[in-house]
């Protein structure tokens, strides 16, 4: 990786006085180093502490869904470019998986299982080249309305191409196939998660690096500024279409071990819904930092197997928790808990954690009142013949009587009321804080 | 013959219903920059008020009331939710009409259940408009109303009639988007507020130098636009089916349409569904395929090839698609779209 | 195509919007390391023809040679490739990187590093070290780690001209660097704008008359989109055409200013 040439260090060497720029630029290594560090040991020892199968199949998904999710952000947060679209390269990639699982089977194609992601990968990349140059020529709305309609073209044809999609059951293979490794078979679903989390950790390493790279740069240059990169000397389309095909790759990555995972394929993968599902948690988890599409994969594991199990309305709390991000916080929450790390290193912290509670309290209350009376009327719709009763939240709600509405609505009322108000305070506060922040940041300059 | 007449006004019916909701979305797209993805959320949301309020006034009033109501509605989402995020870019308010059309389904199964709901037509309007009785002895002859059984019946066995009704909600269909449209036309071109869309239509910036209070125009653009949405939903819903998968399948088509037919501009926009309405309701009629094609040409094709699903793919299965597949052509062809005026 | 030896050359340049015609005919031929500064009354198509030299629109009809070999007609970054390259009159800058990415940016492609993805920025001395070269040049070396967005107008526009010059282009086009700057700013800019252009040829739009004269070697005067003069500064305030055309009319507002 290096490009440093002998002379240039010998030369600095023997002039202590001039520091080379490489130097200086180089940022802290002991802090990266602890939070790859971190991050590789969490994903060894997470089956230790989770380890019903239920929880590691979470888990193995989690690792799946953090190399989509980055994957996606390298065009949307890195590259401004708004796919409505994903779920066609994981798809399609998947397919071509399932497809070589069965060729390992039937011996045509004789390669170890564990390489059947890098199959993805590339499969991905191939459909990334063939409908990429066309895709990346405009950026903003075109491009998303030509995701939106590739993906639909794309959905639309598993049913036309029975011999590749399988029609409406879809194509189902056998990951314990071929020799196994070392007396590792793939068969207990350990086994597979560690796969996963091999693949995960060595995608995130190399996408992570991608971005501090001329082309990772230059992709950021296209996202500020598309008409300015031109005439700096670069070409924004092969910018856009090099990263729509590296990210290609890495989602034919995430197909890859989803293949492995589920061993099995249908139409549903390639589904508007589960390109929607990309974009709402790579955004909740946050767009503008590197490791924020990490947070939203996690999130969108979480909900979808967890939260689904809990309540009806989950889409509805999902879809307005994501209204909210992106009018208040289009950062999604590692923005948040960036911001909120800085206001820690300069100490500020401690002054606005009561407005924290404030906010969290009212925000509770209200949602509680909303979601009592939402769980309510989904109580009447669906679940009639079981009485007007329910349990909510360890209390038990009469559904039919005006008490339980009553209550329900106070609260968020009141809840919404004193929101607004927490809200001003904290907005008040915050302002005043990032002022101070910032004349700390002047004084030190000039020091 | 008459099945031809009957499918073409159907199809204009479609074209003409497809229209009314993508006016409605240029309009919002060329003024704001805005694509509105909860538009066919606010076409759904127009059916189910409607539907509401006819169980108890009748179907009339829902006709004037539910596009009024659903117009309040998305103007007050672009003053309070739209309108904070116009400065974080088109990307952001891309996202903010996607969670919308989210939010507005979810809200829609929640209030009124998942499963469709019976949303008739009015009395006056069930039955045919009109029938095209075509008898192998008199010819063909048209009949108000519908045609008495005796008319479609044979006399004997050698001669053939056929009946053909055109529905009288399709033809009620046609007449609201027609008056929708000349409505439109008189007020664009008529009146001030209309001149300072059409300016705004290509030239925002402009318009906003000139002093004109351009958000407050946005308000009632975006307003106005939704207000046709769910005028459009309470035709379509008691026409078609009202049930919360509507707004997906008239959804995709009616971006298809406005990329198509190009921003800046209703004509595109109405070409636009011209050609998209016309292909999708004859394609679906159409059971040629490939190997039709190429049986013609005279090519020979191994039985292996020939068993190959692609080219037994009639047209009518392509059908679905191929809204799709021009909007990838013109993307690729032509971004301005058939008859814009400037791009995203 | 014979090499003529000018820098920059324009044949019979024109330019149509619709039935408009903004550029008439603009002919104009600059010898290498010449500073020229281009002068008119407002719609007489300057920064116009800036937008047809440096690609970002092409001409009607006419030539447009740089170095000899002809760049009408293409792309903005092939022209950038071939040695021109130009600022903006609203600061155009990358606005979520900070001030040492932008101008990074600006040199990645001269240095050959093209669309690598194998190479970490942080290895690539070359491209660093010029980067710092640069942010002395226009003295933001203090600022390097501020966002764009986030620069005081000046420190922006000083940043708009790193941009421009950090790919090493021999043929520079600044439009209009000093506007909106006070008196002071805009004496510390020339200055910069002298340094940083040593041995390239340069041209600015410019409306400031005192820029003009302090800065360029010749002055051309265009006016309703065509180059009426071309000479050097005391030839053309003694330019009968141009004092009518231009200078004229501020002449008269001075007189009317001061009556």
């Amino acid at each position: 990786m290096a490009t440093a040439n002998p002379t240039t260090r010998a030369s600095a060497a023997a002039a202590p006085a001039v520091v080379p720029a490489a130097a200086v630029r180089r940022t802290p290594a002991r802090g990266r180093v602890l939070a790859w560090g971190g991050f590789a040991v969490a994903l060894l020892i997470a089956p230790l502490l989770f380890h019903s199968s239920l929880e590691i199949s979470m888990l193995s998904q989690i690792g799946i869904a953090i190399v989509a999710c980055l994957s996606y952000n390298m065009l949307l947060g890195q590259g401004g470019m708004l796919s409505f679209g994903h779920a066609v390269y994981t798809g399609l990639a998947t397919f071509v998986s399932i497809h070589a699982l069965l060729g390992i089977a039937s011996g045509a194609f004789p390669i170890p299982v564990s390489l059947i992601p890098l199959v993805g990968g590339l499969a991905g990349a191939f459909f990334a080249v063939l409908l990429g140059y066309v895709t990346t020529k405009k950026a903003g709305t075109p491009f998303a309305m030509i995701t939106l309609g590739i993906g639909e073209l794309v959905a639309a044809m598993v049913l036309m191409v029975p011999e590749f999609f399988g029609g409406e059951g879809g194509v189902s293979a056998n990951r314990t196939v071929g020799k196994p490794f070392m007396g590792i078979t793939f068969g207990p679903p350990i086994q597979v998660y560690y796969l996963i989390a091999i693949y995960t950790f060595l995608s995130t390493a190399a996408m992570y690096a991608f971005t501090r790279t001329p082309l990772g740069r230059m992709l950021n240059a296209v996202r500020d500024n598309p008409e300015r990169v031109e005439f700096v000397g670069y070409d924004t389309h092969w910018v856009r279409f090099m990263a729509f095909t590296i990210s290609g790759f890495f989602a034919g990555i995430a197909g890859g071990l989803g293949a492995i995972n589920t061993e099995i394929v249908n139409g549903e993968v390639l589904h508007a819904t589960r390109s929607g599902a990309y974009l709402l948690f790579t955004f909740l988890g946050g767009a503008t930092v590197f490791f924020g599409p990490i947070i939203g994969a996690v999130l969108m594991v979480i909900c979808g197997v967890l939260l689904s199990e809990l309540t009806k309305a989950w889409l509805l709390y999902l879809g307005l928790i994501f209204l909210f991000m992106v009018m208040y916080a289009p950062g999604g929450f590692a923005s948040l808990i960036l911001m909120n790390l800085r206001v820690a290193a300069f100490g500020k912290l401690g002054r606005i954690w009561t407005s924290y509670l404030a906010l969290a309290g009212t925000a509770l209350a209200a949602l509680t009142g909303a979601a009592a009376m939402i769980e309510m009327v989904y109580h009447r719709q669906l679940n009639e013949a079981l009485g007007p009763e329910l349990r909510f939240m360890g209390a038990t709600l009469n559904s039919a009587g005006v008490d339980a509405w009553f209550g329900a609505s106070w609260l968020l009322v009141v809840g919404v009321v004193l929101f607004e108000v927490a809200r001003r305070h904290y907005l008040h506060q915050w302002g005043e804080i990032q002022e101070e922040i910032e004349k700390e940041i002047k004084r030190r300059e000039a020091l | 013959m008459e099945f031809f007449t009957i499918s073409m006004l159907n199809g204009l019916s479609y074209v003409l219903l497809l229209f009314m909701l993508s006016s409605g979305l240029t309009l919002i797209f060329s003024m704001m920059g805005v694509l509105n993805f909860a538009h066919a959320s606010f076409y759904m949301v127009g059916a189910y008020i409607a539907y509401t309020i006819s169980r108890y006034t009748g179907f009339w009033p829902g006709l004037v009331i539910a596009p009024i109501a659903v117009g309040v509605l998305g103007a007050l989402f672009e003053r309070y939710c739209l309108r904070r995020v116009h400065k974080f870019g088109h990307v952001a308010e891309l996202l903010i009409t996607f969670g919308l059309s989210f939010v507005i389904v979810e809200l829609v199964m929640l209030i009124w259940g998942r499963t469709a709901v019976e949303f008739p037509p009015p009395e006056s309007l069930r039955g045919p408009a009109f029938t095209l009785v075509n008898s192998s002895v008199e010819g063909l002859r048209l009949v108000w109303g519908a045609a008495p059984a005796p008319m479609c019946q044979a006399a004997d066995a050698t001669v053939r009639v056929v009946c053909s009704p055109f529905p009288a909600t399709r033809g009620f269909m046609m007449l609201v988007a027609l008056c929708m449209l000349v409505a439109l036309w008189l007020l664009l071109t008529r009146t001030r507020i209309g001149l300072v869309i059409q300016s705004a239509l290509t030239h925002p910036d402009m318009v906003e130098a000139l002093g004109h209070n351009v958000p407050r125009v946005f308000m009632l653009v975006f307003g106005a636009g939704c207000a046709l949405a769910g005028l459009a939903g309470v035709i379509g819903g008691s026409t078609f089916v009202t049930e919360p998968a509507m707004a997906a399948t008239v959804g995709s088509v009616i971006f298809v349409v406005v990329v198509v037919g190009g921003m800046g501009s209703l004509a595109g926009a109405f070409v636009a569904s011209l050609l998209i309405g016309v292909i999708q309701t004859f394609a679906v009629a159409l059971d040629y395929s490939m190997l039709n094609v190429v049986k013609a040409l005279h090519i020979d094709l191994s039985p292996a090839a020939a068993d190959f699903s692609l080219f037994k793919l009639s047209i009518s299965q392509v059908a679905p698609i191929l809204p799709y597949l021009f909007l990838v052509l013109i993307l690729i062809f032509r971004p301005k779209g058939l008859l814009g005026t400037r791009e995203g | 195509m014979s090499s003529t030896g000018y820098a920059l050359e324009l044949r019979d340049v024109r330019k149509s919007f619709g039935k408009s015609e903004i550029i008439r005919g603009a002919n104009l031929a600059v010898q290498a390391g010449e500073r020229v500064a281009i002068i008119g009354p407002n719609g007489a198509g300057k920064s116009t023809l800036f937008n047809l030299i440096s690609g970002r629109f092409a001409p009607t009809s006419g030539e447009i040679h740089l170095h000899g070999r002809r760049i009408d007609g293409r792309k903005p970054y092939e022209i950038n490739r071939q040695g021109l390259s130009r600022s903006f009159q609203v600061s155009n800058l990358f606005t979520r990187l900070s001030v040492f990415e932008n101008v990074r940016c600006a040199v990645l492609w001269s240095l050959g590093h093209r669309y690598a993805f194998w190479k970490f920025l942080a290895d690539l001395d070359d491209a660093n070290d010029r980067t710092e070269q640069i942010l002395e040049m226009i003295k933001l070396d203090k600022r390097r780690d501020v966002l764009a967005m986030n620069l005081t107008y000046a420190e922006a526009r000083a940043l708009e001209i790193g941009i421009t010059i950090a790919g090493g282009a021999s043929c520079i086009l600044l439009d209009e660097p000093t506007a909106g700057m006070s008196k002071s700013e805009t004496q510390r800019f020339i200055q910069l704008i002298r340094d940083v252009t040593v041995g390239k040829t340069l041209l600015t739009v410019e409306h400031d008359m005192g820029v003009v004269f302090g800065l360029a070697d010749k002055i051309a005067v265009l006016v309703y989109g065509e180059v009426i003069a071309f000479d050097t500064p005391e030839a053309v305030r003694a330019n009968a055409r141009v004092q009518e055309a231009y200078l004229g009319s501020v002449l008269a507002e001075q007189q009317a200013a001061a009556a």
